[in-house]
Parts: C-alpha cells; sequence; structure tokens
C-alpha cells in the first residue's frame, strides 16, 4: 500500500541497477563487466508483487537471490550489493527507514511552504547558501559577481523538494537534483518549472547516488549532501560513491547534525516533541553522525576536510547562524584530493598540499 | 537596480503612465515643481550615474535654512559646520531626465514601457498549487500580459497597486492645498537660502533656484489658495512678502515672553541666538506657473505583501513643510535595493517575503517617527492659540541653542 506495484518494479529496477554499479566498482580491475541485467530485471519484476506482500525484509533478500544466481559473483559483491540494497531502502532490516520514507511521503507536497514544516530548511538556505557560494568564489579566480556559480556543476544529494537546488541555479550553476523519494521530484520539477531560467540549469532525478554512479564518473565540479548523511544507512558506501562522482579538487559540502547529548535534547526532544518545529520521528539520534567519524571516513576516503563549523538554529527568530561548537549542526567542507591513486590517509594529505591544522581539529572558519 | 551588479543577468520591467522626458537643455523657464533634494538621494542618485546628469542640466544647492514663527519672534537656522551644501533644489523634469538617461543605458535589462497603464492585477496564491503560477500577472491597458517573480508599487499616494492588494492605507486630508510658483526677486543675491515661515494658515517656504529665481511652496487653506491663484501677480507678489515680512499675527504677550526667553538663553549660551535675516523680496511671478495641490498624509500598513513592495508616496504621504516626502522615496530605494541585491546573491527568489520584511522593518523604523514628526509640527504651527504658540515659540528658540539636536535633524533628514 505504501508502494504501487509499479513503483516497487521500478524500485527493485533501481536495485539491481545498483547492484550492478556495486559489482562494476569493485569488478574495475577484471570481475564480471558486463552483468546480464535483463533477465535480471524480468526476475525482479516477478519478485515485486510477491515482495508487497512479504515487506521489505524479504524482498531485499529474494530481489538478491535471482541475479546471484545468473552470474557468478563473490561473497563480497553479495556484501556489498547487500549494503547497496540497505541503503537504497534506507534499512537496516528494520522498519525504521520505511517509516523515514513514508514520512517524507506525507510531506511531498509541503516543501515550498516557507513557514510549514520545513520552514527551517528554507532559512538554512540563509546560511548554507553563502557558505557554499563564498567557499566555492574563493576557489575560483575568474568569475562574475553578477553570475558567481556560472560553469560551476553541481550534484544535490538528497535534493528534497529542491530547496538548495534553486537558489544555487540562480547564482549560475547548472545542478543536478537527485532524491530516492519520487514525489519529492516531482514537486522539486513543478516548481522550478515556472522559471524558464530555473527549468533550464536545474535537473531532477528519481534516484539514489549509486544508481548514478556509474554514468557519472567524475562528471561533478561540486555535490552538496545538506541534512542527508543522517539518513543514511551505510556512511562509508555514501563517501565512496561522492569520491566517485566527483571531480578531482572537486568540493563536497556536508552539513549534518551531531551525535550528543545536546543534539538529543535540542535536536529531538526540544525540536520535534517540544516545539514542534521539525515533523516528529524525522531524525534518529543513532543515526547522527559525530564530526569525528565524519572527518575519518572522509579523510580514508581520499578526502581532505577543509572546513568544520558549527551551526545553530534559533527557533524565535526562525534563523540559523554559525557558532563555534558543533555540538548540535555543523557543516563540512571537503576537497577530493587531486591524485588519481588509490585513497589513503597520508596520501590524500600530503597530496592537497597547503592544510591547515585545525581543519581536522574542527574549529569554525 | 539596473545598474545594480547583482542584477546583472536580471530582467525589469518599468510601466511609466507618462511620456518620456528627456532633455539636453532645460527651457529657459523654470519649472514650478522642483523638490529638496537631501545629500543621501544626492549620494543614491550619483551611485548610478545620474547625479552628474543633474549637475550638468541644472540645480541650485543650498547652504541655510532659516525657519521661523509668524506668531513669534523665535526661528531656527540650520546650517553646516563646514558651509557645505545642505540640500539641492532641483526640479522634477530634471531629475527624470537625467534618470531616463541612466535608464538607456541600461537597456538591455531594463525596458521601459511608456504611456503605458495596468489594468489588471493577478496576485499569486499564499499555498503553492500545481496549476496557477506563482508569480504575479499584470495586465496592460494595450492587451499585453507580463509576469513578475516581485511588483515594486510605486505608483504615488493614490497607489492603485496598493488597492488592489488590499493593503489598508492610514490616510488624512489636511485642509490644506499648496501653491506652486516660479518667483523673480527683485534684485540678484547669493541665493543660497531656503527660507520658510510658519503662517498660521500654513507655512509658506521660498527654495532658491538661481540668483535671481526662487520656487514657492505656499501651503494654506483651501480658499486661500483658490485666491491666491486667481488674483493678479501684482496681487499675489505683494502677498508673498507680506507673508514674509508682516508682523500682524504677532502679540506682546508672546513677543515679551519670546524675548525673555531668549535672553535667558544668551545667559546660558552665548551663542545661542542669531539674529533673524529677512527673506529676499519678490518682484514677479512667472506668468502661468502658479498651480495648486491639495495635501494630505498616508501610510500604509503594510509596506511588503508576497512578492510586492510598495515604495515611495504609494507606501507614505508627507506635508511639504519639511521637505521630505522625495527624500523618503529615495530613501526606500536605497533600503530596497540593498536587500535584493543580498537577496539576489544569496540565489534567493526575489519575490519572497523573508528578506521584502527586512526592507519594510527597516524602513517603517525611519518613516513612521519622520511622519509622525512632520504631522506633529503642521499642527502644532496650525495654530493661534496662546498657550501653543508659546510652547512652540520656547520649543524653537531651545532647539536653535542647541547644536547637538540641530545637528541629529539634519543628519536624520539628510539620509
Amino acid at each position: 500500500m505504501l508502494w504501487s506495484g509499479g513503483g516497487a518494479a521500478r524500485a527493485l529496477t533501481r536495485a539491481f541497477g545498483s547492484q550492478r554499479a556495486a559489482a562494476a566498482l569493485r569488478g574495475a580491475a577484471g570481475g564480471p563487466a558486463g552483468l546480464p541485467t535483463r533477465p535480471a530485471e524480468l526476475s525482479g519484476d516477478d519478485h515485486a508483487d510477491l515482495s508487497l506482500q512479504t515487506g521489505l525484509k524479504n524482498c531485499n533478500r529474494k530481489g538478491q537471490l535471482k541475479p546471484c544466481s545468473t552470474q557468478p559473483v563473490s561473497l563480497t559483491d553479495i556484501q556489498s550489493s547487500m549494503l547497496t540494497m540497505k541503503r537504497l531502502f534506507s534499512t537496516s532490516h528494520s522498519s525504521v527507514d520505511a517509516k523515514e520514507m513514508k514520512k517524507f511521503q506525507l510531506l511531498a507536497h509541503k516543501w515550498w511552504d516557507e513557514e510549514g514544516e520545513y520552514s527551517a530548511l528554507h532559512s538554512m538556505n540563509d546560511i548554507r547558501v553563502p557558505f557554499i557560494r563564498d567557499t566555492l568564489l574563493s576557489m575560483r579566480s575568474n568569475y562574475h559577481v553578477g553570475n558567481p556559480l556560472s560553469g560551476v556543476k553541481i550534484l544535490d544529494i538528497g535534493c528534497g523538494g529542491g530547496l538548495l537546488s534553486e537558489p544555487l541555479g540562480r547564482l549560475g550553476a547548472s545542478v543536478t537534483g537527485i532524491d530516492p523519494l519520487e514525489d519529492n521530484i516531482r514537486t522539486a520539477d513543478q516548481h522550478k518549472s515556472f522559471d524558464p531560467v530555473l527549468a533550464k540549469r536545474i535537473q531532477y532525478k528519481s534516484s539514489s547516488l549509486e544508481e548514478i554512479v556509474e554514468e557519472c564518473m567524475e562528471t561533478f565540479d561540486v555535490i552538496v549532501a545538506s541534512e542527508v548523511v543522517e539518513h543514511v544507512a551505510d556512511l562509508e558506501m555514501f563517501i565512496k560513491c561522492c569520491s566517485q562522482v566527483l571531480k578531482p579538487e572537486g568540493s563536497l559540502f556536508i552539513t549534518t547534525i551531531n551525535k550528543t547529548q545536546l543534539s538529543y535534547v535540542l535536536g529531538i526532544l526540544v525540536a520535534e516533541k517540544l516545539i514542534g518545529i521539525v515533523p516528529e520521528g524525522t531524525h534518529e539520534w543513532e543515526k547522527f553522525v559525530p564530526p569525528e567519524e565524519l572527518e575519518s571516513i572522509l579523510e580514508s576516503n581520499g578526502f581532505s576536510v577543509k572546513t568544520v563549523n558549527g551551526m545553530l538554529y534559533n527557533p524565535l527568530s526562525g534563523s540559523w547562524s554559525w557558532m563555534e561548537s558543533t555540538s548540535i549542526n555543523y557543516a563540512v567542507h571537503a576537497v577530493k584530493s587531486g591524485a588519481q591513486a588509490q585513497p589513503s590517509p597520508t596520501g590524500a594529505l600530503s597530496e592537497v598540499g597547503s592544510e591547515q591544522p585545525s581543519a581536522t581539529a574542527g574549529t569554525a572558519l | 537596480l539596473g545598474h545594480n551588479i547583482h542584477f546583472h543577468d536580471k530582467k525589469i520591467a518599468l510601466l511609466e503612465a507618462g511620456p518620456r522626458k528627456d532633455y539636453d537643455r532645460m527651457p529657459d523657464s523654470y519649472s514650478n515643481r522642483v523638490s529638496s533634494i537631501s545629500p543621501g538621494s544626492a549620494a543614491l542618485l550619483s551611485s548610478f550615474g545620474a547625479w552628474d546628469h543633474v549637475c550638468n542640466l541644472r540645480l541650485k544647492p543650498f547652504r541655510r535654512m532659516q525657519v521661523w514663527d509668524a506668531c513669534s519672534e523665535a526661528m531656527i537656522v540650520f546650517e553646516k559646520d563646514d558651509l557645505g551644501d545642505m540640500g539641492y533644489i532641483v526640479e522634477n523634469d530634471v531629475i527624470m531626465s537625467a534618470l531616463t538617461k541612466q535608464l538607456d543605458a541600461v537597456a538591455d535589462r531594463v525596458e521601459v514601457f511608456y504611456g503605458s497603464r495596468a489594468v489588471g492585477y493577478t496576485w499569486p496564491l499564499p499555498s503553492h498549487s500545481c496549476d496557477t503560477s506563482p508569480w504575479v500577472q499584470i495586465e496592460l491597458a494595450d492587451g499585453r500580459r507580463l509576469q513578475t517573480k516581485l511588483l515594486i508599487g510605486a505608483d504615488g499616494h493614490n497607489s492603485v497597486v496598493r488597492k488592489e492588494a488590499d493593503i489598508r492605507n492610514i490616510e488624512h486630508w489636511y485642509d490644506q492645498s499648496a501653491v506652486v510658483a516660479t518667483l523673480h526677486l527683485s534684485e540678484a543675491t547669493d541665493n543660497n537660502v531656503a527660507w520658510q515661515r510658519f503662517l498660521p494658515t500654513g507655512p509658506i517656504a521660498l527654495l532658491p533656484l538661481s540668483d535671481t529665481a526662487s520656487s514657492l511652496v505656499w501651503s494654506t487653506s483651501h480658499e486661500h489658495a483658490s485666491e491666491l491663484l486667481a488674483m493678479d501677480e501684482e496681487s499675489f507678489v505683494d502677498s508673498i512678502n507680506s507673508a514674509f515680512w508682516s508682523n500682524v499675527n504677532h502679540s506682546d504677550f508672546i513677543d515679551a515672553a519670546g524675548a525673555m526667553f531668549r535672553s535667558a538663553i544668551s545667559l546660558l549660551k552665548p551663542s545661542g541666538t542669531a539674529a533673524r535675516q529677512l527673506p529676499p523680496s519678490v518682484a514677479q511671478v512667472d506668468p502661468g506657473s502658479r498651480a495648486m495641490f491639495p495635501l494630505g498624509m498616508g501610510h500604509a500598513t503594510e509596506y511588503v505583501q508576497n512578492r510586492l513592495a510598495l515604495i515611495g508616496d504609494a507606501a507614505h504621504r508627507v506635508h511639504p513643510l519639511a521637505g521630505q516626502g522625495v527624500n523618503l522615496g529615495f530613501g526606500d530605494i536605497a533600503c530596497l535595493v540593498h536587500h535584493l541585491g543580498a537577496a539576489a546573491f544569496n540565489g534567493s527568489d526575489l519575490g519572497s517575503l523573508k528578506h521584502l520584511l527586512k526592507f519594510e522593518t527597516e524602513r517603517q523604523r525611519h518613516n513612521v517617527s519622520l511622519i509622525a514628526a512632520i504631522d506633529l509640527l503642521k499642527r502644532l504651527y496650525s495654530t493661534r492659540l496662546t498657550p501653543l504658540v508659546l510652547l512652540r515659540t520656547w520649543g524653537l528658540q531651545a532647539t536653535n541653542a542647541l547644536p547637538p539636536v540641530k545637528e541629529q535633524i539634519m543628519a536624520f533628514a539628510s539620509k
């Protein structure tokens, strides 16, 4: 009842697609390059109808068994594909993530109500857009102030209704926004359609990160994942995929919530239950990511963390501001290392030249 | 806006009901509609190159302003310490021409529709529904349709935009009309002082246009204004001179009280009093330059709505006694451009209420106090009642003796 049959079929097809992508990643050196996708997809469709009744858990396993039987795969392939499947459905064999998708689904048309459920995200634009803009401008030498981000290709992961994609598009960037929830993409597409300029500059796709990795290797100058990593099941995989679609020396911007007592009290208790500025159940404290963990994953995947800034939301004024402490919300800017070599902590650090020793310590700008 | 760098790739349309006004040389006679331009407004105009055109055409800077009462000897003189220009008297046509030239310079971004009139407005619904456009739709008299992310209403105190948007306007018609005329002085003089005298019927002001000519703005009752327009030129000139020179409204009591206060001040502050000067006498009036228009006061309860901003007289209307009307409008413009530029640089939707509200708050804070003060002054000086005359006499004398207060007033009015 959550998804129509067609929707589930498409979801499963995507799952196989991602499995294909995951296998391709691993098999770059010489694994199964061309996977027989036809049979896999067909069998996926069959299972789609069955899976509706059996629920997500079984859907995962059932969907997987078929393709595994049609080509030789290693154990790691199965594991990685399980991971990507998990990530795609955002489930860790629990129903929580399905609920998350459902919660976002219910609010899919509320994105653009500036005073509504997403008002905090609207006002977050006031600090995250200048943050992205100014960081990028400081790295470019020739730009026109009237069109600061022209020529920049940006990927907005988890774009939702396009709240962040639109301002970036207005600043001149070519934006691709992806979100696993189709309703979100529909809302985003419809909203941008009224503005002829934006309609051309922004492209939305209903997809997960894994699915586009294959077609979009090293395509983007900038990736933005704002308020996304706390909803992701496998952060390591997520960052790896980001690294793949990002050009060398490209920038990755992440904003998310820290995993501290304070973030539990303010971010969940107060924000969701007490004053309701965030729809209840949106966040799970378990999935919050401390900046140290995020930094170490980034560094071990070929990124060099340049900036970590704490953010603070004032519910009375409805506005965000920067703060020294990263104990609640924070933003990260990381740059992918330029070399094509295998990512390693020391390699990444030494390659990117001027390193601020304070960057890893997480001090504010 | 067209000259703002953040609007480099935006499209702006200007709907102008009047014809295009572009002068290379001003006609010899002066127009009777002039404005007093504050230094702040001059700075705004020069920020996009229009002030140079104004200077090339013609303007008259003034260095001193003397304001005094008809019912007493009290007066106040404003002048800048460094004897710099306090403000400029510029004909409205000159400003229009300067603006037109600068509009031409950004013709690729700004399209001006001369002689156009909007007949219908369609406002966006507050909730975003699927099939209606979230932008403002405007229908012109000639049938053309425009749609925009932000509509700026600058259509004067009878603003149609404001009415169509259902914004309540607090307004009040004064029982006064202003008579304007272009006058010739009896002798050429270093005409750099603006004179204003508060008569019980209303203030009369003489604003310098050149060494031999000045502009008249005389606010008075409707009947008197009609009389002034009807009378022959000689009588008109006589009325003006006597309005400035005669002491018929003085009463002994007030004079004595005023003199006593003045001596008290000179004890405390020797330099606090100055001799009252008399304005130049008027010899003749430019034929056909007499005109009158009714005066009122107005203030819109809201300056902004979703995708709409009101500026200038559409948002607020004041009595001309302080020469602030158009300067408030220029102040609105400077503020709105600043906020829109910042919003554009943040990639925001230009019609979004968030930054429009910032503009509204900033301007309302500035405007409301000034509008209230002007209205209060107008009422205070409209009476002959002794206690009020006494109050304003002493008040004026005291203010005149306090440079810090005067400087504050000048600073506020020059913005």
